[in-house]
This record gives C-alpha cells, structure tokens and sequence, in this order.
C-alpha cells in the first residue's frame, strides 16, 4: 500500500491502490456502493455525476482516482446526513425532480454555485447550471428552487 | 447491504411464482378484482405487502391491524409521479390518511391488467378500476363497524382513516377493523359505491411524489442502483449495423484487463427484431469499469448484413419522393383532385422531420439472475409483462418463473417499453451461472436505439378568394414501427396513422390523407408522443403558412380552419381513437377551440409588445385524447440563436387527478419539444448511427430551454385522458411558426440547425 492514494470520502478516510485510472465514479458506485451519483454520459457532458472535490463541483465520470491525493470528496448522501440542506429543501418545496436521476448532480452543482454565486442572477444560474442536462425538462422549477434557496442562505 | 432490498422488500426471492388460476390473457383492466381473495392463490413468492396484509380485497389494496394502508403501484415510474398518482385514487374512494399509506411496486404479474406505461394512458384506463378497489375495502371496513356496534352498515359512514356511527359517536380505526372486515366476503362490484366529487379528498387536489426526499438525497433506488453480491458486470459490443453478424472476435486482449473474467458471444437476433436482444460480445468483469475497458479491446470483424448500405441522405431522398407520389388512402371525402383542377389558387409545402433518439438521463441497464430454472430481473422497464415474455421466449422458460421486479426510472419516454437489454442480463446469466448486470454506455443508448421514425409528409390546399382551404391533400411516408415485428411492413399502422394524421380535424369539403411506403433500415419505437411529432409539425405549420399567405392572423385563421363546435364522424376510416370508446371519447373540435381561444386569451396574443427579433406563434392538437393549445414566443439574434423566453399552454385533458405534476408535465414536454426542434437529428452511414454522446446528439440545457412555461389546466367533467405526452405535437410547430415571424424564415425542416436563421443569408 505504499503508493496507495490516500483521500476522504464525505469525512472518511480511504486509500486506493488498484488501476490510477479507473474514473472516481464508478469507484463511488461500484466499491463503497454509494449509488446516490449517477452514471449519464461518462465523458462529462452530462453532470449526473457531480460531487465535491474540496468544495468544487466536478465531474466524476472524468476524475481518475490519480487525481484525488489529499481529496475532500463529498457526495449527494452526506448533504442530508444530518437534515435536509436548504438546496434540498427548496427542490422539495418547488416539487422540482420527474424521474429525479438527474437531481443529485444538478443539486451538488447548485450548492457549489450558491457558495460562490450567493445572490445568482439568471445569467448566473445559466451559466452555472448548464453543464447539468434535465431530460425531463425540470430547469424551471430548478431556476426557481436555486433563488428561493439563496434566499434561505442568506 | 444490498441496494435491491430498497426496490424490494420481499428481498431476494425463492420458490415458485405463479399466478395459477389468476394468470389471465393481456386487458386493460384486470377482471380479478371482485369476489376473490388471492392472498392464498400465489406462493410467498411475488406477493406485495398489500398481499399479506391482513384485509385484501384486491390486488391493489391492503389494511394492517396497526392502520398501515398497502397502496400497490403496478405501473413504473418514470417521472410522471403516476406511482402516487394512481394509489392516491385508491386512497380516496378508502378514505385513507395519505400519511400511512405505503406504496409498493409490483411485479410484471398479469394479475394487475396491462403494465405498459406507455400511451398516456395509467389515469384512463384504470381510474375506475383503482376507485372500486379502495371503495370496495372501505365498505368492507365499514360493515365490519356495523356488526361490531350491531347497528345497520347504512347508519355508518367514515372519516379519514375511522368508521365512524354518527348517531351515537362511536369510532373505530381502520386498523382495528382490519381483521374483523377480513372474514367477511368480499361486495360485488354493484354493491360498491363511489364517493360523489364533491367528497374527493384527494383526486383533482393531487400529492407530491410519495418518493420527493427519496429523489433529492440520492436515496432512490434506479435499475442502474441494482445489486447483487457475488454480480458481474458486462459490457456488450453490439453490431455497428443492424442485423450484423461476427465473422470473427478476438478476445485475448480483453481478457488480459484487471477484472474482467470472460467474454460471451451473444447470439443475433432471428429477423424481424422485436425485443431480442441484438448480439455481439459481452466482456463480463468484476466493476462497470472493468467491463467497459475490457471491451475497448476487443477485435470483432463484422459481417455488417443488408442494412450495410443505408445511408440516410439517400433515404432521405427516397422519402421525399415518396410523399410526392400517390399512395394509399386511408381517409377521404369530397372530391380533392377535381377542386385542385377547378380552383385557381394552390399552395403546396414539403415537411421533414429525421429520426430522433430518446436519450433518457439512466441508460438502459439491468440485473438478473438465472437459477433453479427462473429468472429474477431488476430493470428500470416500463413493461415488466414484456420482461416476463422476452426471456421465457430466449431462455424457454416459462413466463411465471420469469420474475421482473420494477426499479424506478431514470427517464423512460418509450424507450424502456422494449426490454432488449434486460433480456441480455438475463441471456447472460443463464450462460455464466451467476447475477448478471449489463450497463449500456451513453453511446450503446444513442447508436441502438428503437428510434423515431424519420417521416416525410407533402400538403397541398386549394384556396377560395379569401384564402381558406376548399380542398387539402396530405400525404405521409415513415418507416412503420411493426416493421419490428413484421420484416415486411412498409405502410403505416392504424394506431400511428391516426396521431394528427387521419383525424385531421378541419372542416374542409374535400379531403383526402394518404400514406406512403418505406422500408425501415434501423429499429424504429415510439418516443414522447410519437407520429404526433411529425404529424402535428406538418398540418400545424401549413395552416401557419396558409394564415400568412392570406395575410389573416395565424390564431383567427386556425380557429376557423377547426370550424364551429361538432364531433368528428370516423364512418369507414380506421381510426383506433388510442384505443379509448369513441362515444365515452368523441374527437370534439369545441374542445380544440376552447383551449386555442383561452390560449390566445392566456398569452396576451396579438396584444404583447414584442422587442427585435422576437416574434409569437401558436398551435393547436389533439393527443392521447387531450386537447391542447401552445403559444410559443422566441427572440432570435443576428447570428441565428434562437432563445425562448416565454411558452403559453392550454390543456384540455378531461379530469385531472394530480394538477401540479400534470403541469410539471407539460413543462417538460415544452422542454423536450425544444430539444427535437434545436437539434433532434440521428442520421446514419454505411448502417452505422453517426451520434453517440450529448456532444453529437444535444439535448436541451438549462440556457436554451424555454425560460418559462405557463401551463392552464380547463376545469372539466370529461373523462381523464392523457398528460405525458400531448404537450409535445403543438409546440414544435408553434415554436417554428413564431420563428417565421421573428426571422421571415419558415422552416419545413427539422431540427432546426439544418436551417440559417441568422440575418446574412
């Protein structure tokens, strides 16, 4: 185990030593069967895949476990842990999700936008949310939920 | 921990499921309802929790001695939240508190009637049903009430979750009746009363999805969440050619990547296609990851086979020639050719829509394991019963001992009715002995797709002075969807035909619609409303480039091509009417005028101020028997990008149960109607599909979505129809004719980056 890499998975320690390529996700989905992170497109097209990678959203279908040396990584499942966030809750109160494969990458990637957008303007949500696709075409109420839950942040 | 026990509480399963006696022929509704109880009938094997409960009337129903109410959904989930929806129905006519009512999915069992989540058609088809099964365990909870306190069962009544004796105050829970009301027999169906409207609780009112948090927390459990200790997982290269063969395959290189354990040749499928699994080679390893890598290296010669030269330019071709040569008539009156000849004025216009790719967020997926001679599946299928057929056809078993365990889905629209991959997880079980899960790439879902199929339609009017139709021709060629199951079929079905096509509704004297033949090269589904697309793109745009050619406005002139308010008479034309009875639904054009006349009224048409570039159009049709009317407004740059700040959408869909996610509904559909009209094209050379991933086949994002939707529901008594699929015909048109407006540009063509709009052409 000396060239494992060593990072955190929602505040657990974790090491890895098997092909330094393999993607982040299907480590997630496949080893530490943490299904809430989704499997889309593969190339980062999509966003179904997003976590957390020390606060950043990023695509984990495209981030080789190489990368993650040192890595804070949170998921979908460690943002309720111990209550709904207020992302969550407002995807709840504007009754947001349809099929709702999409929504735990389109809500990581509204919380990391939130912590650097607080006040978003729709010009910010666009860009923000755009690498994130909805097929069920649930974007307004997800345009509408990201406003009310920066309200809540406030 | 295994993520399957979340799909299923009955864990994995043992022994023998058979329906026995029960197992009846395919129907809408089951007829099993009444006069059984059929806990003892099946095994412990399949049965939901409503099954065991201690008061079961019926499939769908059970009450627990501690109140606990087993509400059973047997159609899938895809979005629609018709998983709450229907058992929310149940839940009214019981009288139950919502709050301890459990949902529990069923299995593809024949028991329940038709489980083809397709057709907008759950509400419809089993709104009745679903009522007299909560109505008939209500009754039976209150006689129990009535023997108890020795009073008449008519004294009693309920209350939510209580029976209730007014008279004289005493109450009882239903839980504590559930025991009693199970020895009793169960009402006959002319014994059982609804509870009139005005008593609804919750029908027409409506509930958030019963699965919200589950949804928001990465909680919800997808086919693609499946698992089984001791899986593998595989990865299949399909043939790059439908209906290719291996000449020969290589596998030394693939079986040297880490984790992958073997690879299996899977056979083709015997022409015509249905639902067989397609062939090729499948690496199975010990991670999706493995598996993918593994079959990167695989080295297959194909024998590409007879569809090697379709290339869809050329056929492309061929369909447009064919929409201008005479063909079949399926509906007609008047007299077309001799009103063409004796009118002065003709207008004439070719319409083109290519072949379009579901492209659902959760690719197809699936895990079964064969063992002891039956089949286990998790899929995320919208026909568990078309599970069940597929592999007890492939592995000759029977369909009883196929068992389809229905996860939720990640997307659906119609792609997940034909359960070719879930037959491959099985195909592949049964050979390597052990719980197989198949993941398609996000490309396998794009380039094997059963896809929409690419259609060709031709229109011609003649015109009186005033510019109305006297005379109209339309003429349609696309490759048929029963050329999946039939290698010979070339002309349209009725079932398609008949969306926006033979029930076109104007008031013309002399009419004459015609379909023309094609053979089909790829495998061709139905998709979102389906020949509605193409349909309602035709006939809605035409009337569009009529209303401007007789320089009338596009929503007075269309209101006077649907005519006054009567019922279309279908005499002699093979029209299915979506399998619904035409006297309980009558294609009414008054409706169709309603919704466009409230829809002009919604939009503000003709009254809004509208900015450079920006321009309004408007639709209307009729789908899966709702009535629908969609104003769209766009804004469109010098360079051609066209962004939609606002849609306007009148729905007549007869009753609706759950309004806020019927709205949700056709909100989306305006966002999936964007995504065929911006880019919605699969095109293919040498047999091989030239799309593969969101780069090549885009779907619409956040930021070229319509900004907002504004959805009106018409209050209505009419029966429930359909509200998946009906947002999507009108708004592709009404999307196009607004174009025209902001751009003087019409676009006959889609999608719509085959067209310059930008200001220098």
């Amino acid at each position: 185990m000396a060239n494992a890499i060593q990072f955190k998975v929602n505040g657990v320690a974790h090491s890895f030593d098997d092909d330094p390529d393999t993607p982040l996700l299907w480590y997630l989905r496949d080893i530490l069967g943490l299904t809430g992170t989704k499997f889309g497109c593969g190339v980062g097209l999509c966003g179904a895949c997003t976590i957390h990678k020390n606060g950043d959203a990023i695509r984990a279908c495209i981030t080789p476990m190489s990368s993650l040396a040192g890595a804070e990584i949170r998921t979908i499942e460690d943002i309720g842990a111990n209550g709904l966030h207020p992302v969550q809750k407002m995807w709840i109160q504007f009754n947001v999700p349809q099929c709702g494969y999409c929504q735990s990458g389109q809500i990581m990637q509204a919380i990391a936008l939130l912590k650097t957008k607080p006040k978003p303007t729709d010009q910010d949500i666009d860009d923000g949310m755009a690498a994130n696709i909805c097929r069920c075409g649930t974007y307004q109420r997800i345009r509408a939920a990201i406003k009310a839950a920066a309200k809540e942040l406030a | 921990m295994s993520a399957i026990e979340n799909v299923s509480r009955r864990g994995f399963l043992k022994g023998v499921a058979t329906a026995g006696a029960l197992v009846l022929g395919a129907c809408y509704a089951p007829e099993i309802l009444w006069g059984q109880q059929s806990n003892d009938l099946r095994t412990d094997d399949g049965q939901t929790d409503a099954d065991k409960a201690t008061l079961h009337p019926n499939v769908f129903v059970g009450v627990e001695t501690d109140g606990t109410v087993w509400i059973v959904a047997h159609r899938s989930e895809m979005g629609t939240v018709i998983r709450t929806s229907l058992p929310l129905v149940v839940a009214d006519e019981l009288d139950a508190d919502w709050k301890r009512v459990k949902i529990d999915q069923a299995i593809g069992d024949p028991r329940y009637g038709d489980q083809n989540t397709d057709g907008s058609h759950s509400i419809r088809s089993f709104f009745d049903v679903v009522r007299f099964s909560g109505a008939t365990a209500r009754l039976m909870l209150i006689r129990a009430a009535a023997q108890q306190w020795g009073v008449p069962a008519s004294e009693c009544q309920t209350e939510i979750h209580t029976v209730v004796h007014s008279s004289s105050g005493r109450r009882l829970g239903y839980g504590e009746l559930a025991t009693a009301a199970s020895k009793l027999s169960v009402p006959k169906k002319d014994e059982v009363q609804l509870k009139p409207k005005s008593a609804w609780r919750y029908i027409g009112k409506g509930m958030t999805s019963y699965d919200l948090t589950d949804l928001v927390t990465g909680k919800a459990v997808y086919g693609m969440d499946a698992h089984l200790e001791g899986m593998l997982y595989a990865s299949i290269e399909h043939p790059p050619v439908l209906g290719g063969k291996i000449k020969t395959v290589d596998s030394a290189e693939a079986l040297k990547v880490a984790g992958v354990s073997r690879t299996v040749v899977v056979d083709p499928f015997k022409p015509p296609p249905a639902f067989q699994p397609l062939g090729g080679v499948a690496v199975l390893a010990n991670s999706t990851w493995a598996a993918f890598q593994g079959r990167k290296k695989l080295k297959i010669d194909w024998d590409n086979g007879p569809n090697e030269t379709y290339d869809s330019d050329q056929y492309k071709k061929e369909l447009q020639e064919g929409a201008r040569t005479p063909a079949k008539v399926i509906r007609s009156q008047g007299d077309v050719d001799k009103a063409f000849a004796s009118t002065a004025q003709t207008y004439e216009a070719d319409y083109y829509v290519p072949l379009l790719a579901h492209a659902p967020m959760e690719p197809m997926v699936a895990l079964a394991e064969f063992k002891d001679g039956k089949v286990h599946a998790w899929a995320p299928t919208q026909n568990p019963q078309a599970v069940q057929a597929i592999v007890s056809s492939e592995l000759g078993i029977r369909k009883e001992d196929v068992i389809c365990h229905v996860t939720l889905l990640g997307g659906g629209f119609g792609r997940k009715s034909k359960p070719d991959y879930v037959a491959e997880a099985a195909v592949l079980s049964h050979k390597v002995g052990r719980p197989v899960k198949v993941v398609w790439t996000r490309e396998d879902d794009i380039q094997f797709d059963y896809y929409n199929a690419v259609a060709a339609m031709y229109m011609k009017a003649a015109l009186d002075s005033k510019g109305k139709p006297v005379a109209w021709l339309q003429r349609s060629v696309f490759p048929p969807i029963t050329s999946i199951f039939d290698v010979n079929a070339v002309y349209g079905d009725p079932g398609h035909l008949q969306q926006g096509w033979t029930d076109m509704p104007y008031d013309i004297p002399n009419l004459r619609i015609e379909n023309g033949p094609v053979k089909a090269h790829v495998r061709i589904g139905w998709l979102r409303s389906v020949a509605n697309i193409y349909h309602a793109f035709a006939v809605q745009t035409f009337s569009d480039e009529l209303a401007h050619r007789a320089k009338r406005d596009p929503a007075d002139y269309l209101l006077d091509l649907i005519g006054q308010p009567r019922t279309l008479n279908f005499t002699g034309v093979d029209y299915p009417n979506y399998g619904a009875a035409y006297d309980t639904y009558p294609w009414e054009t008054g409706r169709l005028r309603r919704v466009t006349e409230m829809v002009v009224e919604k939009s503000g048409w003709g009254k809004r101020k509208l900015g450079k570039g920006a321009g309004v159009g408007i639709a209307a049709h009729r789908s899966f028997l709702t009535y629908v009317a969609t104003v769209v407004e766009v804004e469109v740059n010098d360079q051609g990008d066209v962004r939609i700040p606002r849609v306007d959408t009148v729905v007549d869909a007869g009753l609706v149960v759950n309004p806020e996610v019927t709205k949700a509904q056709f909100e989306g559909a305006a966002v999936f109607g964007t995504s065929v009209a911006r880019s919605g094209e699969i095109t293919a050379k040498n047999g091989v599909i030239e799309q593969s991933n969101f780069d090549t086949y885009p779907v619409a994002r956040i930021n070229e979505a319509p900004y907002q939707t504004n959805v009106y529901l018409v209050e209505s008594d009419a029966p429930p129809a359909g509200v998946g699929e009906p947002g999507v015909p009108p708004f592709i048109p009404a999307l196009c004719n607004a174009i025209y407006v902001a751009t003087g540009k019409r676009v006959r063509e889609l999608p719509l980056s085959r067209t310059d709009l930008g200001k220098q052409s």
